[in-house]
C-alpha cells in the first residue's frame, strides 16, 4: 500500500491504537496541554498589552495619539503623537523593502528560472545564513562600515540616520523574500511555461509575462512578510538610525522607530506605573497590530495563489 | 521535485538567449553574490577590528569603565546560563506539542486554531514577546529582571520555530512504520516513542539547536525585559539579574569612544564563534544519528 507521508490523517485509525494503561490514556493530554501553550501566550500577549493600553488611553486621548504631530513622552512637555515613530519607521521599512524587493525577486526568478537545478538546490540554504546573524551584528555593521561609507556618497548624511539601517536590514530580509517568492515562482505549473515556449516566448518573455504574473499573489505575500519583518526590526535600527522622534520624510537626518522607542525607555529606570513605563505598551500594541495585519494578507495571497496554482 | 525533473529537457529548448537575456542572467547573478558578498564584507571587517582585542583576559574579565581592562565573563556564562535554561523550558514543550499536533491531533476546528496560531505567533516580532515578558513575568508573577523571567520570554519566543522544525521532521517519517509498529501490537505511545521519535530525532535536534543558536543572539527581548548592561558578577541562582552577550556588545556599540567599538567588534566574533559551532554541531548531530538510523 502506497500511503505517501504528507497524505495520512492523523487519528482516523483510532480504535487500532487504543491506550492500553492509565499512563498511555495520559499522555494524549499532556501533549494536548503542550499545544495549548501556544494559544495561551497569544492570549498573554493581547490582554498584557491591552491593559497597560488601556491604561495609557485613560490619560491620552485618541485624539492626542492619532492627531499629535510630536512624540516627547520622556520631556517635562509631553506630547503623545505617534506619528514621528510611524514615519521613522516607515523610512527604514521603506529602505529595507527598496534593498530586499529587488535583490530578493531577481535571486527568487534567477534560482529557479534560469539556474541549474544543482545551484538552485546548493544556494538556496546559503542564503539562510544570512537570516541567522544576529541583528546586533548587523547594527554594529550598519553604524561603522555602512554609514561612513554612504556618509562619502551622500552629503549631508548624519552619523545615524535612515538610510543605512535600512539598507543593511534590506540585506537581512533579502533571504525570506528570495525564498518565498522563489517557492511562488517554482510552483507555477511547468505547462505553462511549455505552452508558452510553444508560442515562441523566450525564456525571458515567458519569464515576465507568464511566470510572474501567474506567481503574483505568491511574490507579492513574500513582500508584505519581509516588510513585516522590517517593521518589527529592533536592534539594527536602534544602534544605527538615532533615537530622535522627528516627524520628516528626510532620511539623513536621526530619527526613532517604534521599536527603538521601546528599547530607549527599557533601558532606562522608569518605574512601573508611570505614563512613561505604559507608552511602549501603546507603541507595542500599534507594532502588534501592524505586524498582524500584514502577516493576514500575507498568508491570505498566499492562500489564493496557491488556490489558484493547484 | 518530480515534476520539474521529466520537464527540464522541454525547458532547455528555449531559444539561444538574446543580448537582453545575457544581463538578466548577469544581474540575477550578481542579486545573489551581493548579499552573500556583503556578509563576507561584514566578517572580515569585524574580524579585522575585533581580532587584536581578543584574547584570554577579554574572556575571563568583567566590563569595566576602561575599555582595555573590560571583558566579557559574566555576559558569557549569562548567555550560556540562560540558553540552558531556555532549552530546558522550551523543547519539552515543543517537541510535546509537534508530536500532538502530527500523531494525536484529529483535524478539526481546536487543531487549525493552534496550527494558525502557531504559524502567527512566528511572526510575532520577538521584542513584543519582550513586553509580554516584561508584564506577565518581571511584574504579574514578580520574578523581577532575573535569569528565569529572561529564559521564559526566550522559551516563548522559540517555541513556534521549535514545533514547525519538529513537525517537519515527523511528517518526513513514513507511515508504514506507523503501521508496521501497531501491526507488532504496539499501541500509540510505544509507536512513538520506539519508533517515530528515534527516527524524527535527526530532524527534531537539528532544528532545535538552529533555533537555539537564534535564541543566543537575540537582544531586544532581553533588553525588553530590563537585563542589565552593567553587570560585575555572575549570576548565582535562577533569580539572579543577569546580562549576556548580545546585550554586553550593543552596549559597547552604543557608546561613543572608539575603544569600545573594538570591545564590541571582539565579542561579535566571540558570538559568531559560537553560533558557527552550534550550527556544525547541528550538521554532524544529523549526519551521525541518520546514519545510525539506516
Amino acid at each position: 500500500m502506497r500511503n505517501p507521508a504528507g497524505k495520512r490523517e492523523p487519528g482516523s485509525q483510532a480504535d487500532l491504537r487504543l491506550p492500553r494503561s492509565f499512563v498511555e490514556r495520559g499522555i494524549g493530554s499532556v501533549l494536548l496541554v503542550c499545544a495549548a501553550v501556544s494559544v495561551v501566550v497569544t492570549i498573554g500577549i493581547i490582554l498584557t498589552l491591552l491593559k497597560e493600553t488601556i491604561g495609557f488611553f485613560q490619560r491620552v486621548s485618541f485624539k492626542e495619539f492619532f492627531f499629535d504631530t510630536q512624540w516627547t513622552p520622556l520631556f517635562s512637555n509631553k506630547h503623545f503623537g505617534i506619528w514621528p515613530l510611524i514615519a521613522g519607521t516607515a523610512l527604514t521599512s521603506f529602505f529595507a523593502m527598496l534593498t530586499a524587493i529587488p535583490l530578493g525577486l531577481m535571486s527568487a526568478v534567477y534560482l529557479s528560472e534560469y539556474a541549474p537545478e544543482r545551484i538552485r538546490k546548493a544556494l538556496k540554504p546559503s542564503l539562510e545564513v544570512l537570516a541567522g546573524i544576529p541583528t546586533v551584528v548587523y547594527g554594529y555593521f550598519a553604524l561603522t562600515f555602512v554609514t561612513p561609507l554612504l556618509q562619502k556618497v551622500i552629503p549631508g548624511l548624519a552619523g545615524f540616520n535612515a538610510i543605512s539601517p535600512g539598507i543593511v536590514m534590506g540585506i537581512m530580509i533579502t533571504p525570506i523574500v528570495a525564498s518565498l517568492s522563489e517557492d511562488a515562482i517554482y510552483s507555477v505549473p511547468l505547462s505553462l511555461r511549455e505552452a508558452a515556449l510553444a508560442l515562441g516566448g523566450s525564456r525571458l518573455r515567458t519569464t515576465f509575462r507568464v511566470v510572474i504574473p501567474t506567481a503574483f499573489s505568491g511574490i507579492v505575500a513574500s513582500f508584505i512578510l519581509g516588510m513585516s519583518r522590517a517593521i518589527g526590526e529592533t536592534m539594527i535600527v536602534t544602534i544605527a538610525a538615532g533615537q530622535q522622534p522627528r516627524f520628516t520624510l528626510d532620511p539623513r537626518v536621526p530619527i526613532e522607530t517604534m521599536t527603538a522607542y521601546i528599547v530607549q525607555v527599557s533601558l532606562g529606570d522608569t518605574p512601573h506605573g508611570t505614563i512613561e513605563y505604559s507608552t511602549i505598551f501603546a507603541v507595542g500594541m500599534l507594532l502588534f497590530l501592524i505586524t498582524l495585519v500584514f502577516n493576514l494578507i500575507a498568508h491570505f495571497m498566499k492562500k489564493r495563489f496557491l488556490r489558484g496554482v493547484l | 521535485m518530480k515534476r520539474r525533473e521529466s520537464g527540464k529537457n522541454v525547458l532547455n529548448q528555449y531559444p539561444a538567449d538574446s543580448g537582453v537575456e545575457k544581463a538578466f542572467k548577469a544581474i540575477g547573478i550578481i542579486s545573489l553574490i551581493l548579499p552573500v558578498s556583503l556578509l563576507l564584507i561584514l566578517i572580515i571587517d569585524t574580524t579585522a577590528d575585533g581580532i587584536p582585542r581578543l584574547n584570554w583576559s577579554f574572556l575571563t574579565s568583567f566590563p569595566s569603565r576602561f575599555p582595555e581592562k573590560a571583558g566579557i565573563l559574566s555576559a558569557l556564562v549569562g548567555s550560556v546560563y540562560l540558553i540552558g535554561l531556555t532549552a530546558f523550558i522550551a523543547i519539552p514543550l515543543g517537541i510535546g506539542a509537534a508530536i500532538y499536533l502530527e500523531e494525536y491531533a484529529r483535524k478539526n476546528r481546536i487543531t487549525s486554531l493552534i496550527e494558525i496560531n502557531i504559524s502567527n505567533l512566528a511572526g510575532v516580532p520577538s521584542i513584543i514577546y519582550g513586553l509580554l515578558g516584561l508584564g506577565l513575568f518581571v511584574r504579574i508573577m514578580s520574578l523581577g529582571r532575573s535569569l528565569i523571567a529572561g529564559a521564559l520570554t526566550l522559551s516563548l519566543l522559540l517555541l513556534p520555530m521549535i514545533i514547525m522544525a519538529a513537525r517537519e521532521s515527523l511528517k518526513t517519517i513514513p507511515q508504514e512504520l506507523r503501521e508496521a509498529a501497531y501491526a507488532l501490537g504496539a499501541d500509540k505511545w510505544m509507536t512513538i516513542r520506539k519508533v517515530v521519535l528515534p527516527l524524527g530525532l535527526p530532524g527534531i535536534l537539528t532544528g532545535i539547536i538552529l533555533s537555539l543558536s537564534r535564541a543566543i543572539g537575540e537582544t531586544a527581548p532581553l533588553i525588553t525585559i530590563g537585563a542589565l548592561t552593567y553587570i560585575a558578577f555572575l549570576p548565582e541562582s535562577l533569580t539572579s539579574p543577569f546580562t549576556t552577550l548580545p546585550i554586553q556588545i550593543f552596549n559597547w556599540i552604543s557608546r561613543p569612544q572608539k575603544e569600545f567599538h573594538v570591545n564590541a567588534a571582539a565579542g561579535i566574533l566571540v558570538l559568531l564563534i559560537i553560533m558557527l559551532l552550534m550550527n556544525a554541531l547541528a550538521i554532524w548531530l544529523r549526519i551521525r544519528l541518520q546514519k545510525r538510523n539506516v
